[in-house]
């Protein structure tokens, strides 16, 4: 792969503009990004490390309450918490292949062709990562489970079954089908910030087809494939959910969390899988890094808009669409699953349910209507914090030789594999007794405390999102502009965010989906039913037989918000997209 | 800036108290309840309490049980009013960080005990409520499908018509759970107790993270049949779901309680809470068909409908075994343990070694060689031991290594240590039984 060079020709020098604190220069840094960098370090040591620290400095104490690793010790001499590790990694690699051979194809074929509804097919490609709590669970039970729609049939008509929900193999088919979605949101943007002329050049010397693609295009892209199979892998890695609606226990989350969440046992060894899933995870993004290190995958041509589009032939357009609609068919069947239960009344042992009613939404119409602006505001605020501190770490990281830039994006990277619980328990023991003047309220369970836990959990999605832009954007763009007069702050404003858009985007829709159906911390910080957001809602109602119904329709509710935000996000998108290629030209 | 605030906080709600009714009947004009229990039971408790004392507003805070009991351990400095909730266990490390306050409650005419089980915490920091019965719920459409009978008792669940068809809660994860096989091991002793346990253990799909995943299942169909408490069985039935719920001979009753948090903020509306759950008034929305859970005060039940369970009248209803509730708690966390590493995390193993097992008698039928009826014999063994004694189980020092030590306490070991041993110990027996069983069945 030869990536290509800066349009200024040669590999490019640190610009020496005006005169800069000697310091500072030395790090290649404005006083505003020395700034930046503390302002992220403070805030991430306020709302992630502190309230970390005090809840896990258990695993570091022995039987005497001293220091100690003897616990780490032990987790290395249980043959069970050894397998756990060992299933873990496997079924993280396997998903992101798995996830890649759905989200590859898919991200090309909506980058490369032109297709009718493709803001359409791009948030439905997002809405398998909205899983609402329990809702998510029976569903997926009711259609894939031993005696589901799909086995149910299949026994009828044939006489066998196929165990999609049993064992490790299961829970890579549902860990694959729920975050394929990071894998196609990062890579579509970065197939959208390839220049056309990329591709018109290889198509000169001769390439296409799959030399093309696999010389020119995926290279090109590999910022946001890494990016999006990192997050997959890590997520993964760390994933709760899926392993407990499978019933497997032999994984690390499972074990860590059902350690912590066992009542009355004061086992420190939960916390030590939760060390231990933290320093897997960086390990695997800075694998990560390890992969594009010393690769160039700026460009500086700007405004072509992406790919060229093509339009395909009959039978192409045929197999695309068919992949397509197949590919959501299966990766959307959850969804489809909560709808039937949202408006089913009961589906017991059945390929469907008994028989319909809407009264499901009539019961949570009431009481919905807070709970959808509670979390369109909780989701929406947290994504525009983590857009906000993930562009400016990644810039700070990327653009800056600042000492203690790499740990700051570090200590980011491992909210990502700490359990909800774990961080509301530390939110809870750090912010209680901080009172909120003249109300009185703690600061812990005041509803902005939400919005931070959402920000702090989902900040890796938006921060590897934004590096992933970033890398694919040229320095020598910036000194251009620096040299033309243009101020740092202009810079920023008026080539570096713009051009980052697409990943900015993909970033705060992942962030804003992952939040509105977060249940554990949310569980922890709620104090009044008012402040409560849909993902409580679902939780309440999923406690009893009865609430199955409604508790599912406030799960399609979630799962629309999320939809309506997201394509929303694109057409903005499509549009900002579609007035820079004009401004160009 | 802290104590100014509080000091204006406190002066304006002791103005808001002046103000309001419910000052007039003495009560503060908050009560903050954080609670396990489904809407379906909270509402209509919440509801009619605040009807009887409009002054006071109620407000429920739903959380699952860890988080719960996390919520009240980080929040002493302002904490809420009262926990309410099925899990004695909760209740008992409340108790021990001293997060409960103790209460006599004043209501008249409530059982001291149901069945065996003494309904209040013997030292006052819990109070009984309401109390449930364990049993066997399934599902009729697979229960068709599958062409199985019926079962009626815990030992029906052993045989291997059964095998994969049953699911139950981890007790480690579900008090109520922890009570039924702590009842079983006292009422069949250590050996033979966990000999059941086993065999049943042969037969489970799955062992759920919550007590709720068990009637969830059944109720889609997923499995045909679960361990559960009594109300979950009652109530999916009541909203329609095709499926029936027995009590076995020996159940178990397990009580669902309420405290006082320590340091209450609103103590005399706690108070009145806890006694509005125990008045006539309060035991009776107990009947109501979506709660479905057994009053304490034998009048309650003279409006309940034909057929609803009754422990005063019912001599079946967990009477059956002397509960011993010291015994139960010096072993708690122990137990909990032991039945993970021996069922629930090696579940795949144990239905390996059973069904290796359930195969070969199978095959041999009445007959078989002498030496193939050993083979079972030794694989049956294998399949049903315990790597701990009752009295080890017991030892001081060996429970201590499942809690917090006090200062200058000694445990016999660290939980890991402990967890790693009976691990190895199960994944080895499950093994060799299968082999064993395997080679009877070719034997013959």
């Amino acid at each position: 792969m030869t990536p290509p060079r800066s349009a200024f020709g040669g590999p490019t020098l640190p610009f020496q503009g005006r005169e800069r604190g000697r310091l500072l220069a030395r790090y290649n840094a404005s006083p505003a990004q020395a700034l930046a960098l503390v302002f992220v370090a403070l805030f991430l040591l306020a709302f992630l490390v502190v309230p970390l620290l005090r809840v896990i400095q258990i695993a570091f104490t022995g039987p005497d309450g001293a220091f100690s690793l003897v616990h780490f010790g032990d987790f290395f001499r249980t043959s069970l918490l050894r397998e756990s590790f060992w299933n873990s990694i496997y079924v993280a690699g396997m998903t992101v292949l798995l996830a890649s051979l759905i989200a590859v194809p898919l991200a090309t074929i909506l980058a490369r062709y032109r297709f009718r509804g493709a803001a359409l097919i791009h948030t439905l490609g997002v809405v398998p990562l909205v899983m609402p709590p329990f809702v998510g669970a029976v569903a997926m039970q009711l259609i894939y489970g031993r005696n589901g729609t799909i086995n149910l049939l299949l026994m009828d008509w044939f006489g066998f079954r196929i165990p999609f929900m049993e064992g490790l193999n299961g829970v890579i088919f549902v860990e694959a089908l729920h975050y394929f979605p990071f894998i196609l949101l990062n890579l579509s943007a970065s197939l959208a910030n390839i220049d056309s002329a990329m591709e018109e050049s290889a198509q000169n010397l001769g390439a296409h087809g799959f030399t093309l693609f696999s010389r020119i295009v995926f290279p090109l892209a590999l910022p946001g494939y890494v990016a999006g199979a990192a997050l997959v892998f890590v997520k993964v890695f760390d994933d709760l959910a899926t392993p407990l609606l499978l019933n497997v226990n032999n994984m690390l989350a499972p074990q860590a969390y059902l350690k912590i969440t066992s009542v009355g046992i004061a086992d420190p060894m939960g916390y030590v899988i939760s060390v231990i899933m933290i320093a897997c995870s960086l390990g695997a993004m800075l694998l990560s890094a390890l992969v594009l290190k010393g690769r160039d995958f700026a460009i500086t041509q700007r405004g072509g808009g992406g790919l060229s589009r093509r339009s395909l032939g009959r039978w192409g357009t045929a197999a695309a669409a068919a992949f397509v609609i197949v590919a959501l068919a299966v990766s959307l069947s959850p969804h489809i699953g909560i709808f039937l239960l949202s408006i089913g009344t009961v589906w017991s042992f059945a390929e469907l349910p008994d028989a319909y009613t809407v009264q499901h939404y009539v019961t949570v119409y009431r009481e919905s209507l807070p709970l959808i602006s509670n979390t369109v505001l909780y989701c929406g605020l947290a994504g525009l914090i983590d857009i906000v501190l993930g562009a400016t770490l990644a810039y700070v990281v990327l653009r800056t030789k600042l000492p203690g830039r790499r740990l700051v994006e570090q200590a980011a990277m491992s909210a990502v594999a700490i359990p909800g619980l774990v961080l509301g328990i530390g939110l809870l023991r750090t912010y209680y007794d901080f009172q909120i003047p003249f109300t009185g309220e703690s600061l812990a369970t005041f509803w902005f405390m939400l919005v931070i836990a959402y920000a702090v959990r989902r900040l890796p999605y938006a921060l590897a999102a934004a590096t992933a832009a970033l890398q694919q954007l040229h320095v020598s763009l910036e000194e251009a502009a620096e040299s033309l007069g243009a101020g740092k702050l202009r810079v920023l404003s008026r080539i570096v965010v713009p051009l980052m858009t697409g990943g900015l985007l993909a970033g705060f829709v992942t962030s804003f989906a992952t939040a509105a159906v977060e249940l554990s911390a949310t569980l922890l910080l709620v104090a009044r039913a008012p402040d409560a957001p849909l993902s409580y809602g679902i939780y309440v109602y999923m406690q009893s037989a009865a609430g199955r119904g409604p508790g599912a329709a406030l799960g399609v509710i979630a799962v629309v918000v999320v939809a309506i935000a997201t394509y929303a996000a694109f057409k903005i998108a499509e549009r900002e997209r579609g007035l820079k290629s004009r401004e160009m030209f | 800036m802290t104590r100014i605030s509080r000091r204006t906080f406190v002066f304006a709600a002791v103005l808001t108290l002046g103000a309001s009714p419910a000052f007039s009947q003495g009560l503060e004009d908050r009560l903050i309840i954080v609670t396990s229990f489904p809407k379906d039971l909270t509402a209509p408790f919440a509801g009619a309490f605040q009807k009887k004392y409009p002054g006071t507003k109620v407000e429920v805070q739903n959380r699952n049980t860890a988080a719960a009991i996390a919520f009240v351990r980080e929040t002493q400095s302002n904490p809420p009013d009262i926990f309410w909730a099925s899990a004695p266990d909760a209740f008992e490390v409340l108790k021990k960080s001293s997060l409960l306050q103790k209460y006599q409650p004043k209501a008249q005419g409530v059982a001291s005990k149901i069945g065996s089980y003494p309904v209040n915490d013997p030292d006052g920091f819990y109070i009984g409520f309401a109390a449930s019965g364990y049993g066997i719920m399934y599902n009729t459409r697979y229960m068709r499908a599958n062409n199985l009978p019926a079962p009626k008792e815990w030992d029906d669940l052993k045989k291997p018509i059964y095998f994969g068809h049953v699911g139950i809660s981890a007790p480690s994860r579900s008090g109520t759970t922890h009570l039924t096989v702590e009842t079983i091991l006292q009422g069949e002793g250590w050996d033979k107790g966990w000999a059941t346990l086993l065999e049943v253990g042969g037969n489970l799909t799955q062992v759920s993270d919550r007590s709720f995943g068990v009637p969830d299942a059944v109720n889609s169909g997923q499995y045909g049949l679960g361990i559960v408490i009594d109300f979950f069985g009652l109530s999916a039935k009541a909203s329609g779901f095709p499926v029936e719920f027995v009590y076995p001979t020996v159940t178990t009753i397990v009580p669902a309680n309420v405290g006082i948090i320590a340091k209450s903020k609103n103590q005399k509306a706690a108070e009145a809470f806890v006694e509005f759950l125990l008045s006539d008034e309060g035991q009776q929305i107990l009947l109501d068909p979506k709660i479905q859970r057994l009053p304490v005060k034998e009048a309650a039940y003279a409006k309940a409908p034909a057929g609803y369970p009754n422990p005063f009248k019912d001599a079946k209803l967990g009477a059956r075994v002397k509960f011993n509730a010291d015994v139960s708690e010096a072993r708690y966390a122990l137990l909990n343990s032991l039945y993970d590493r021996l069922i629930t995390f090696r579940l795949k193993e144990l239905n390996a070694a059973w069904k290796a097992i359930h195969d070969a008698e199978k095959k041999l039928g009445t007959g078989g060689s002498a030496e193939a009826k050993k083979l079972i014999a030794e694989a049956r063994r294998l399949a049903t031991a315990v790597p701990i004694s009752e009295k080890e189980a017991s030892d001081k020092a060996v429970a201590a290594a499942f809690r917090d030590l006090k200062k200058g306490e000694k445990a016999a070991g660290r939980q890991a240590e402990f967890e790693e041993r009976w691990d190895s110990f199960a994944v080895k027996n499950y093994a060799e039984a299968k082999a064993l069983a395997e080679r009877a069945g070719s034997a013959k």
